[in-house]
């Protein structure tokens, strides 16, 4: 369909309508076509950093979060060259900071190491490990910033001027140096507060932005990504099997439990 | 003349032991695996050194400690494939934890004083361990690509022990050991 407000994209070979003025990636989410993403998250201004969305468009290599649509438009996404380019940027995302999945309170539902899962990620990346040295912030009493895990998405930054119209996190330095900041000496002498928007679990993709006291509130096998690839929502176009957040349990009343009536021999009283 | 049996040898170095437990996660399959396959080197049967060449190396734990290097770098020289199964000998995993200190203008020394000297863990004498017979620690944790050639990695902590059945059978075939989705897994 081409009209004056929508065009037909071609993605893979599959033809998917889209409307004039949508990202390539607005346009794919809407046709249940799942395009592999870091910085991106929605409701927040694509930004087009990761480049984990990577796509041909007519031949060139574009960022699927800040394209828009164009008519005669011939994606190509899901290929093993795209896949490749996507493989080295996550992998190098891991090489780059200090990754300890094991002790990670956000593992099973980081999308870093949900995207490697789906990439396929298993074997050893030609890159050695930079381990950095980067600091821990833990001065805030709800919320901690673990740095050896950020992935300089963004995400905060922008969910924080855009949505909660503070200015807690901030870029500062250049090239291998850039690291997120915050607008005081540390995160507790910002106005940062645990209700802001930048603060929720959907926001930071990795462990770096912890929540106090809600860590591990999952068990293995019940997280986020323990039986779902990342993109699946979108692909099927239906909830999660998993919330990303903790789902409040009622307590049990030991008054509501009958009275225990045998003795010790399992005799009845 | 029969086919020989596929040599494996094993070792756990900076490691809780834990992806060894996994492999004995692959259950009854172990019948198969004996059929098939015979134990050099190995916590497994004890043995502590190797008796002849090894077709496979599996690697537990990265290095921290000299007799770690030594370890590894045996297994490197008596093994045709070398593989780093679990994330402490990927990436360093749990003991790594101490290479974040190294800010620190003493970063051995730090660590030290954290376990023995000034911890609230109970240590009266306050004395670090200094018996001749232990090996020497490292100044940090080093993966075990860091200190000798590695061909495949197993991620995990552990691995499952169907990733290790999945991957220890197709190096066996010597196919790559490439992994399912189900079975990729970083912690
Ligand atoms: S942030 Fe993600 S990739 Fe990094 S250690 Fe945590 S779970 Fe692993
Ligand atoms: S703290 Fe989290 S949200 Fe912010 S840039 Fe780092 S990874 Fe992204
Ligand atoms: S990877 Fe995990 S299970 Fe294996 S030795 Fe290390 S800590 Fe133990
Ligand atoms: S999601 Fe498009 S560049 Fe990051």
């Amino acid at each position: 369909m081409s009209d004056k407000d929508h065009l037909t994209l071609n993605i893979d070979g599959q033809k998917i309508t889209a409307k004039r003025g949508q990202t390539l990636m607005q346009a794919c989410d809407a046709a249940g076509v799942y395009i592999p993403r870091l910085c991106d998250s929605e409701g927040l201004e694509p930004q087009g950093s990761c480049r984990v969305c990577s796509v041909k468009l007519n031949g060139r290599v574009v960022a699927a979060c800040t394209q828009p649509v164009v008519a005669n438009a011939h994606i190509e996404s899901e290929t093993e060259e795209i896949n490749r380019y996507r493989k080295d940027l996550v992998s190098m995302l891991f090489h780059e900071g200090n990754h300890l999945c094991p002790i990670c309170e956000a593992s099973g539902r980081c999308e870093l190491q949900a995207m490697a899962y789906r990439l396929g990620i298993s074997q050893a990346a030609p890159h050695p490990y930079l381990e950095p040295v980067r600091p821990v912030d833990a001065s805030h009493p709800d919320i901690a910033l673990d740095n050896n895990r950020c992935i300089l998405c963004g995400r905060c930054i922008r969910a924080s001027r855009d949505v909660d119209g503070k200015h807690v996190f901030e870029y500062i330095g250049r090239g291998i140096h850039k690291r997120i900041g915050v607008n005081a000496d540390c995160l507790a002498e910002t106005d940062a507060s645990i209700d802001d928007h930048a603060m929720s679990l959907e926001v930071c993709p990795v462990g770096c932005i912890i929540r106090k006291r809600e860590g591990f509130f999952a068990p293995v096998g019940e997280r986020l990504y323990d039986t779902e690839v990342i993109g699946r929502d979108i692909e099927t176009q239906q909830p999660h099997h998993h919330s990303l957040h903790k789902i409040e349990v009622k307590q049990i009343d030991p008054a509501d439990f009958p009275p225990f009536n045998k003795d010790d021999n399992g005799d009845t009283v | 003349m029969s086919k020989r049996k596929v040599r494996i040898a094993t070792t756990s170095l900076a490691g809780c032991f834990g992806c060894h437990m996994s492999l004995l996660d692959i259950d009854e399959r172990i019948v198969d695996l004996m059929a098939i396959a015979e134990f050099d080197r190995s916590p497994l049967n004890d043995k502590k050194t190797f008796t002849r060449r090894c077709d496979i190396g599996l690697v537990e734990g990265g290095c921290c400690n000299e007799d770690n290097v030594h370890v590894l770098k045996e297994f490197r020289k008596n093994c045709d494939v070398l593989v780093a199964v679990g994330q402490c000998a990927i990436m360093g995993g749990l003991p790594v934890m101490r290479n974040a200190i190294m800010h620190s203008e003493d970063p051995l020394r730090e660590c030290l004083d954290e376990a023995y000297t000034t911890s609230k863990v109970l240590n009266p004498s306050k004395q670090i361990p200094n018996d001749p017979a232990l090996p020497l620690i490292l100044d940090k944790v080093y993966t075990c690509a860091q200190v000798v050639k590695i061909d495949y990695q197993i991620p995990g902590c552990p691995p499952s022990g169907d990733t290790l059945w999945a991957a220890l059978t197709a190096l066996i075939k010597n196919e790559e050991p490439t992994l399912d989705y189900a079975l990729i897994k970083f912690d």
